[in-house]
């Protein structure tokens, strides 16, 4: 386990790399999915416009 | 022909001169574009004489050579037609190799020889397991190493 | 033409809700199945032993970059001719998820490029080009959010995609057109892979994740900007979620 984790040496470059893009994908996630609740919030809040 | 029509003609129109336009400054600056130059270059005058560069290449087979108790170290850059000896001394990346591809920036001295001040390894494209590098390997031999680092069209 | 049906954003609202959560499973499942070919059934690479298993990300991250950008210039070329609502905000949907997949390249690259080429970074025209791209997206963000009028930021942005739009065959073709310290092209539809199958079938299945996430993240994010963008319209007050809401 700890000679895969170690990936001959590249560590640093291997993990570097899919934990930040790990970390790249939540955030985004969780940024879209919070927009989406913030523009369903604000759309309820909204007095629609009576159809004319 | 309708507005939107009118409309996506003008868009088609537009990208097209761009395209032309993109293609002319490309041009123009395809000699600053490069990202190192060839020994044949080198050897024709066509690299920038008097100011860093940076050449590339492959290192050759049995060129090699450290000197002993200090870092230094030479080797010849080849595109199997030219040959410039470089002196460089430093850390090597990984994947250094006889036989391999290379980048050297530095500049020429007056002897010929380049004198480097960063080494860079440029590998080749292809992904196998050590095991399928040595079956290929046993293959090539006697018909010589194909040169796949190298562009041929330079 | 029942697909016309679904350019109008009250039609397209719902069908993006439902298609999203099957992508974001498919997303999961391939990256799941990706990374064990990856890191569990691919070998060693003879040149580069370990540090070769960033290709996993990195290329498909590099190909989204470039692919999204094209759907992002097709949809700018729909709403500047036709003038299409829903268009233009498939755009603006596209460009944050874009800018994410050039970064991650852009640093998957230079993890990858300091092991194997001894550098993080060089100007080369490859790299070069990559790093124009993701210039491009926050530049089409920016342009977004400095105008005030959706309608008119459209336009704007829509011809700014345009224009860029030519870094992408520079981005694709710079390693054949100059000498770069990037390699050429592993892959290509004109060549054999220079690759063993079982690499390239990793990369494969981890590009079809990149795929179905960038799906799954655009459909939501459409979703957070039509309403945005429609709130106020009688559709959106309808919609049972919202009422809800406000009960």
């Amino acid at each position: 386990m700890s000679e895969f984790l170690a990936m001959g040496g590249y560590a640093f470059y291997v993990w570097g790399s899919y934990g930040v893009a790990a970390i790249a994908i939540v955030v985004e996630i969780v940024s879209v999915r919070a927009r989406r609740r913030a523009a369903a919030r604000l759309a309820a809040a909204t007095r629609p416009e009576q159809p004319k | 022909m309708k507005a939107r029509h009118r409309r996506f003609a003008w868009i088609a129109a537009g990208v097209a001169v761009l395209g032309v336009a993109v293609a002319l400054v490309l041009n123009a600056f395809q000699s600053n574009l490069v990202f190192f130059f060839t020994p044949t270059q080198v050897a024709q005058k066509e690299a920038p004489q008097g100011r860093p560069f940076r050449i590339g290449g492959l290192v050759e087979d049995g060129s090699v050579k450290r000197i002993p108790n200090s870092v230094e170290v030479t080797f010849v850059v080849t595109d199997t037609a030219q040959r410039v000896p470089v002196v460089y001394s430093g850390l090597l990346p990984d994947l250094f190799k006889e036989g391999k591809g290379v980048v050297a920036q530095g500049s020429l001295g007056p002897d010929g020889t380049f004198r480097a001040t960063e080494v860079l390894a440029k590998h080749d494209e292809n992904y196998m397991p050590p095991e399928a590098a040595a079956a290929v390997e046993q293959a090539h031999k006697g018909k010589g190493m194909s040169v796949s680092t190298l562009k041929e069209s330079q | 033409m029942s697909l016309y049906r679904y350019s109008s954003p009250a039609a397209f609202y719902p069908l993006a809700g439902m298609m999203a959560p099957w992508f974001a499973g498919a997303a999961l499942l391939c990256t799941v199945a990706g990374l064990w070919i990856g890191f569990g059934i691919a070998p060693t690479d003879f040149q580069q032993g370990e540090a070769y298993r960033i290709i996993f990300i990195h290329v498909p991250s590099a190909w989204m970059s470039m692919f999204v950008y094209l759907v992002m210039g097709f949809w700018s070329v729909l709403a500047l001719s036709f003038n299409t609502r829903l268009s233009a905000m498939m755009a603006q949907a596209l460009a944050p998820t874009g800018a994410i997949m050039t970064f991650v390249a852009l640093w998957t690259g230079a993890l990858w490029g300091r092991p194997t080429w001894g550098t993080y970074w060089a100007w080369d025209a490859r790299m070069t080009s990559e790093l124009i791209l993701l210039f491009l997206y926050f530049g089409v963000m920016a342009l977004r959010s400095a105008i005030d009028d959706p309608r008119r930021a459209d336009r704007a942005c829509a011809v700014l995609t345009i224009v860029g739009s030519v870094n992408i065959p520079i981005i694709y073709f710079s390693v054949q057109w100059w000498n770069t310290l990037h390699q050429g092209a592993s892959v290509s539809l004109t060549a054999a892979p220079k690759m063993a199958s079982i690499m390239l079938l990793g990369m494969l299945v981890m590009s079809f994740a990149a795929w179905f996430y960038a799906i799954a993240v655009v459909l939501w994010r459409v979703q957070a900007i039509i309403l945005e963008r429609e709130r106020g319209a009688a559709w959106v007050a309808e919609l049972p979620k919202l009422r809800s809401a406000v009960a």
